[in-house]
Formats: C-alpha cells, structure tokens, sequence
C-alpha cells in the first residue's frame, strides 16, 4: 500500500520519465531510416520496383517501431500494460482493414471489368459514364 | 483458490488489516493518458481507412498524371526533414518540463511550433502548384484519395499548431502546472503519432509511387 500512496505525491507518476538519450537515440535511429528508403528511390538504386517497394515498406514498418519505443515511450508496463493492448488491438484492426482491402478491391476490378485494364487510357475514361 | 482461502482466515486469526495481493502495476493517479492513447488509436484507425483508400485507388490515374510525373520528391524529403525535427525538439521540451524550466520549455515548443508551419507552408505550396497543374482532387480516382489522405493528415498538423500556441499562452499564464503539464504530455503523444503516420504518408504514398 505505501508505495501506492507514495505515487500520488508527484501528480505526473504515469507520464514515461524521457531521456536525453532516449530521443537522440530514437532521432538518429529515424534520419538513418528515413534516409535510406528516399537514396534508394531517389538514386534508382535498386532496379526491380517490386523489390524495392518491399525494402522501403521494411523500413517504414522498422522507423515506426522507433518511434514507437523512443519517442512515444511505449513498452508493456506503460499504464499497466493497457497502452500496449490497446495498440495491439488496434494493429490488427490496421492490418484487417489494409489488406482486406487491398485484397478484396483488387479482386473486384479484375472479376468485374473484363476487358478493362486496370490503368485506363484517356479515351476510356472518357467514354465512362 | 488455496491463497484466496488462506489470506482472510489468516487476518482474522491476527485479528490484522486484511491485505490484498495484486501483482500488476500501480495504476497511474488519472487516465487521462490512457484515455488520450485510445484516442489516438482510434485517430489510427481514420487514417487505416484512409490508408486503404488510397491503397485501393492510388493506381487509377483516368488518363490524367500519375504519381511518378507529379511528386517532388526533393521536396517531400525537406519535410519529412521538418516534421522529424519538430519531433525532436518536442522531446527536448518535454525534457526541460521534467526539469521545471518553463522558459526552455517555451522556448523550445516555439521552435516546434515553427518547423509545424513550415511543413504545412511547403504542403499547402504543394498542393497549389498540383491544383494548378489542372492535377486537383476531382482529376482521378488518384488525385481524390491522395488530397484526402495527405490532407487529413495536414488538418491534425494544423490542429496541432492551434493547440500548441493554445498551451503557450496556457503555461505563459498560469505556468507549469500539474494540468498544463498533463496537456503537454498529451500534445506530444498527438505530436509523435502525427510524424509515426507521416513515415507511412510518405513511404506508401510518395516513395512508392514515384515507382514505376
């Protein structure tokens, strides 16, 4: 109980003590992820556009895990673990809605416009209703 | 069950204040936090939708401009540069709040606040230059769910700002006080989650297509 009690003399107990460290850390961990992925498009340094498509994907997914952990502070115990279900909930309700979709979008332009490429030409689309 | 049993019988033989057991962390004095990370979970979601949106119609250009003619990207680099430095300097303020620096931490939101206008001043620049390239939301499919996104994405950076200045003249007045320093833990969660759902603007959106 006396550590309880103790927790309410400082108001902002459950606010994540920041460091100096931290957010540099957390900021240079970002330029280097940012950086990269724009050299690579920027600079044609990878050919095959589906594989680079993936290898900037990859670092988006690796930055925001940064930022996650250094600048929005997030681990388990943060408010008693709620702050990471509620993120975890929400992750999956992201990745459903995303490529769900993706998916079932895709499926429906190639089963319901036979004949009618995915990229229109201008006189297609002028001729649209 | 053996526990349960055992801990009241053992308190009333002591005839002791009867103690519970509950291994799980402290909860914090108030939930504004938590409440304010659902929020943004949910704010998560909007742009989840958006996403998909954008995902599912980027590539139908109705024979107008695609992504790879329209986007500078040299462009987009300087302000991921700007909002990734508005992010640092936000920590930096929320560092000299801990430490009950009130000017600093002024000082530094100031900054913060500036590198928030110069992305939106480079964003609305770029969105002009493509509405006057005849390239606006009503040219495609495309160019809809891009102004969409981006712009959703531009109005939370702006809502940022008013409540930025809002804070200032909040801490400017009445100091650093428990609540405004509640405000300002929030203002960085929403700050934060606004550069986490740029990395995703600016890969999915702009890097990806000025591929090919």
């Amino acid at each position: 109980m006396s550590a309880h009690a103790e927790s309410h003399d400082h108001h902002d107990d459950s606010a994540p003590h920041s460091t100096l460290k931290g957010y540099l850390m957390g900021f240079f961990l970002a330029v280097f992820l940012t950086a990269v992925p724009f050299w690579l498009v920027m600079g044609k340094v990878i050919p095959n556009a589906q594989t680079l498509a993936v290898v900037i994907l990859v670092f988006a997914a690796m930055q925001i895990v940064v930022h996650m952990i250094y600048f929005l502070h997030m681990n388990a115990h943060s408010e008693g673990g709620w702050n990471m279900l509620a993120l975890m909930f929400t992750a999956i309700l992201v990745v459903i809605t995303l490529s769900g979709s993706i998916w079932v979008m895709f499926h429906l332009n190639s089963n319901m416009m036979p004949g009618m490429s995915h990229d229109m030409t201008e006189q297609q689309a002028k001729n649209l209703p | 069950m053996s526990d349960m049993n055992a801990t009241p019988s053992a308190a009333l033989a002591g005839n002791q204040d009867v103690e519970f057991w509950m291994k799980e962390d402290h909860h914090p004095a108030n939930g504004t936090l938590l409440g304010f990370w659902i929020y943004l979970m949910s704010d998560c979601l909007i742009f989840a939708c958006l996403f998909a949106t954008y995902g599912v119609l980027g590539r139908s250009y109705a024979g107008g401009p695609t992504g790879a003619e329209l986007f500078d990207l040299p462009l987009v680099a300087i302000n991921t540069t700007l909002l990734l430095l508005s992010s640092i300097t936000y920590g930096f303020a929320v560092l000299e709040m801990q430490k009950d620096r009130r000017g600093t931490m002024m000082a530094w939101l100031v900054i913060t606040g500036l590198f928030g206008l110069g992305f939106l001043g480079i964003e609305l620049h770029e969105f002009s230059e493509l509405i006057g390239q005849g390239a606006g939301p009503q040219r495609s499919a495309f160019l809809s769910s891009f102004f969409t996104l981006v712009g959703t994405h531009g109005l939370h950076v702006t809502f940022g700002i008013v409540w930025l200045v809002t804070l200032l003249f909040q801490v400017g007045r009445f100091g650093l006080t428990p609540a405004n320093k509640r405000r300002i833990l929030c203002l960085s969660m929403f700050w934060h989650f606004l550069d986490v759902v740029w990395i995703g603007v600016f890969t999915f959106v702009y890097l990806m297509g000025a591929l090919p």
